[in-house]
C-alpha cells in the first residue's frame, strides 16, 4: 500500500508560546481528513508545517516514507488552497493556475494541457482571460483548487477554505469539494474551526486544542462519543451531566441513568447530544427523567427544547407540538451516553 | 404661477442631505475652490505665461529683455547659430537626459534593498531608520555637495584606496568627476525613490510570496512574479520624483563635477547668471519643462492604462 502523510513528535515554538505539542498523525493516501480546533489551537501551524511554510522544532514529516522535515515549500509535492486563496492579482486565470507548472518548467502544450483538463473540470472554462478580482468568491475558490490540483499534489491543503464564502453557497462547496476529493482519488488535508464543515466532508477529523491532538478518528465516532467536555461541546450541542459512578451506572442530581459500561472514574460526567434525547408517552422502564418545558426555540425543521431539570436540551422534529410548562417523559438511554475523561 | 412654482422645486438638488438649488451648489463650489485655484494661478500658471512670453522675447546688447517677438531662442537650442549648425546644445540636453536616467536606475536599485530593510525592521526601531532616510532631506543640497568634498577628499580612505588600486594619482581627491556626480545625485535622490518604495513594500501581502513558493518558485521567480508587481505603484511614483527633479539640477554636477559637467540646469542657471541672456534662458526652461512632462506622460500613460483595465472590465 502507498504510504501516506506521517506527522512523528512535532514541536514548536513562537517565541514564548507553544504552537504545537508533540504532535504525531499518520494520514492515510487518499483520504480527506481535516484538523479541527478554535483559533489558536495548532492547526494552521502544523497545515504550514505540512505545506514547508514554516518548519519545526522537533519532529519529522514524512511523505510517502520519506523525511522531508527540511525540504522547503518549493521543493514538496503538496500544494496549499490558502485561506485568502492568494491568488495572483495581476495575472489572469490561466496564468495562476499554470503558475506552478510553469515553475516546474513544463513545456507550452503541456501546460496548456493540463490547465485546460482542470479549468474544465472546476467549471471556470470561458474564464481563462479574466484577472482574479473580475470574479465572485466562489469562482474565485475554485480557481485556488485548480491552481493547486493541477500540480497533482501528493497532498491538497486547504486552509479554512470556505471562510470567504456566505454561508449558502458554503454548504453547497462543502458537498461539491467532497465529492471532487473522491472523484479524484487525492489525499486532502483540511484546517476549519467549523464543526459542520468538518463533519460534512471528512473521511477523518483531529480535534485540537492548546497545540496537541485530543481526538481523532471517523467524523460520527468521535460526534457520537466525545472523550472531553471540550471535544462534546466543541462538535455540537451536549447535554454533560455530572454525578457519581455507582454500580454500573450514574447517579445524579435528576436521577440514576444506566450505563453502558463502568466509567473509569468515581466522579466525572457524561454527555448525551439533544437529538438522542427521546421523548415518551409514558414512564420508560429505565433512565426516565420528567421535565417540565421552559423554553421552546422554532428552528423550522426542529425544536430546541430546554426543560427543568438540568436544563436538559433536546431536539425533536416539529410534527410534535410541544409548548412551555408542558411535562414530558424523556428516555436517555445507556447506549447514547458518552463517558468523558475529564 | 403654481406651475412655475413645481418647475422651480424639481431643479432644487439634494447635497449632503440638504436641498438646494443647482445655482447655490455652483457658486458654494466656486468659493471653495478659489483660494487653491488662486493659489495655482499666482504661483504656477502666471510664471508659466511669463516664461513662455520671455522665451519668445530677445537679448539687448547689455542683457536687457527686448520684446521683440521671434523663434530664434529655440532655433539656436537646437544648434543654428551665428556659424552654422552645432550640436552643443542638444548634447548638453541629452547628456542631462542620459544622467537623469542613471540616477534613477541607481537610486532605484539601492532603494528595494533598503526599503526591504526597514520593512523587516521591528515597528520600534522601523521610524528610526525611516529618519535615518530622510534627514539628508532637511539639510541644504549645497551643504551636503561639500560634504562629499571631505569623504572624498585625498586624505580620506575613499580616495586613498582608489589611489592604491591605481584607479587616480596619489594625493588627489575622487572630484570631479562622473564617479562624484552619480554618488552626489544617488544620494540625493535615494529618499525620493525609497519612501514610495517603502510604503509599497510595508503593505506587501507575504501570502502571494508563500504562494509563489507553495508553488515551486524560488529565488528570482518569486521575487518577479509576487513580489515586484506589488511594489509596481510605489516603483512608479519612486521613479517620477527622482527623474524630474534630476532633470534639472545643477548644484550637484557644477560642485562634484567640474567645469566639463555642464548639465541643462547649468545651462539655464548661467543664462539667467553670468550670460544675462533671460529670453534664451527662458527657452531652455520651457524645453526642459515639456521633454519631462512628455516622458512623465508617456511613463504613466502606459501604467496608467494597466491600471485601468486591471481595474474596471
Amino acid at each position: 500500500m502507498k504510504k501516506g502523510l506521517r506527522l512523528e513528535n512535532i514541536n514548536k515554538h513562537f517565541g514564548e508560546t507553544q504552537a504545537l505539542r508533540d504532535v504525531s498523525l499518520e494520514i492515510h493516501p487518499g483520504e480527506f481528513f481535516t484538523l479541527l480546533g478554535p483559533s489558536g489551537c495548532g492547526k494552521t501551524t502544523l497545515l504550514r508545517i505540512i505545506a514547508g511554510l514554516e518548519f519545526p522544532d522537533t519532529g519529522k514529516t514524512l511523505l510517502g516514507g520519506s523525511d522531508i522535515t527540511s525540504l522547503p515549500a518549493s521543493k514538496r509535492p503538496v500544494n496549499t488552497v490558502f485561506q485568502s486563496y492568494a491568488l495572483f492579482p495581476h495575472l489572469s486565470v490561466f496564468e495562476n493556475v499554470a503558475f506552478g507548472l510553469r515553475s516546474r518548467k513544463f513545456p507550452d502544450h503541456e501546460v496548456n494541457r493540463r490547465v485546460k483538463r482542470r479549468l474544465e473540470m472546476l467549471d471556470l472554462e470561458g474564464m481563462e482571460t479574466r484577472l482574479p478580482n473580475q470574479l465572485s468568491g466562489g469562482q474565485r475558490q475554485r480557481v485556488a483548487l485548480a491552481r493547486a490540483l493541477v500540480n497533482e499534489p501528493q497532498a491538497l491543503l486547504l486552509d479554512e477554505p470556505m471562510s470567504a464564502l456566505d454561508a449558502k453557497l458554503r454548504a453547497r462547496v462543502q458537498v461539491e469539494l467532497r465529492r471532487l476529493q473522491k472523484k479524484l482519488g487525492q489525499t486532502f488535508i483540511m484546517v476549519t474551526h467549523d464543526q459542520n464543515e468538518a463533519l460534512t466532508v471528512s473521511d477523518r477529523i483531529a480535534v485540537m486544542r492548546g497545540g496537541r491532538i485530543i481526538q481523532f478518528g471517523p467524523p460520527e465516532h468521535v460526534y457520537d462519543n466525545p472523550i472531553s467536555k471540550f471535544v462534546a461541546e466543541f462538535l455540537g450541542a451536549a447535554n454533560l451531566i455530572y454525578g457519581k459512578a455507582v454500580n454500573g451506572g450514574l447517579l445524579t442530581d435528576i436521577g440514576f441513568f444506566r450505563l453502558k459500561e463502568n466509567p473509569p472514574w468515581s466522579r466525572g460526567a457524561v454527555a448525551i447530544r439533544p437529538e438522542w434525547v427521546r421523548i415518551r408517552d409514558h414512564e420508560p422502564e429505565k433512565n426516565g427523567v420528567r421535565g417540565t418545558v421552559k423554553e421552546v426555540i422554532y428552528r423550522g425543521a426542529y425544536f430546541d427544547i430546554l426543560l427543568e431539570p438540568g436544563p436538559l436540551r433536546v431536539r425533536t422534529d416539529t410534527y410534535r407540538r410541544v409548548k412551555v410548562g408542558d411535562q414530558l417523559w424523556l428516555e436517555l438511554l445507556p447506549e447514547e451516553f458518552a463517558i468523558l475523561n475529564d | 404661477m403654481p406651475q412655475e412654482k413645481e418647475n422651480k422645486n424639481s431643479a432644487l438638488v439634494v447635497w449632503d442631505g440638504e436641498l438646494v438649488s443647482p445655482g447655490t451648489l455652483w457658486k458654494r463650489g466656486v468659493s471653495f475652490l478659489s483660494p487653491g485655484m488662486l493659489w495655482l494661478f499666482v504661483f504656477l500658471l502666471l510664471p508659466c505665461v511669463i516664461l513662455v512670453l520671455v522665451s519668445f522675447a530677445g537679448r539687448g546688447e547689455y542683457g536687457e529683455l527686448v520684446w521683440e517677438f521671434g523663434l530664434e531662442n529655440y532655433s539656436r537650442l537646437i544648434g543654428f547659430g551665428a556659424f552654422g549648425w552645432t550640436a552643443n546644445y542638444l548634447m548638453i540636453l541629452w547628456r542631462s537626459v542620459v544622467t537623469a536616467l542613471i540616477t534613477t536606475v541607481l537610486s532605484v536599485l539601492i532603494a528595494y534593498p533598503l526599503a526591504f530593510f526597514i520593512a523587516a525592521r521591528p515597528e520600534r526601531t522601523r521610524y528610526f531608520w525611516l529618519t535615518l532616510v530622510i534627514i539628508p532631506f532637511w539639510t541644504n543640497m549645497v551643504i551636503r555637495a561639500y560634504a562629499w568634498f571631505l569623504i572624498l577628499a585625498p586624505e580620506f580612505p575613499l580616495a586613498k584606496l582608489a589611489a592604491f588600486l591605481g584607479m587616480i594619482d596619489p594625493g588627489s581627491p575622487l572630484y570631479p568627476g562622473s564617479f562624484a556626480v552619480y554618488l552626489g545625485m544617488v544620494s540625493m535622490f535615494l529618499p525620493f525613490a525609497a519612501l514610495p518604495l517603502y510604503a509599497s513594500v510595508e503593505r506587501l501581502d507575504w501570502e502571494l510570496v508563500e504562494a509563489a513558493r507553495d508553488l515551486f518558485a524560488t529565488g528570482p521567480r518569486v521575487f518577479v512574479k509576487a513580489i515586484l508587481p506589488q511594489t509596481l505603484p510605489g516603483l512608479y511614483v519612486g521613479i517620477t520624483l527622482t527623474f524630474v527633479p534630476a532633470m534639472g539640477v545643477f548644484v550637484v554636477p557644477d560642485l562634484l563635477g567640474g567645469a566639463k559637467y555642464m548639465l541643462v540646469g547649468n545651462l539655464i542657471r548661467d543664462q539667467f547668471g553670468a550670460s544675462r541672456d533671460w529670453a534664451f534662458g527662458s527657452a531652455i526652461s520651457i524645453s526642459l519643462m515639456a521633454f519631462t512632462l512628455a516622458g512623465i506622460y508617456l511613463f504613466r500613460r502606459k501604467n496608467f492604462d494597466e491600471y485601468k483595465t486591471r481595474k474596471s472590465a
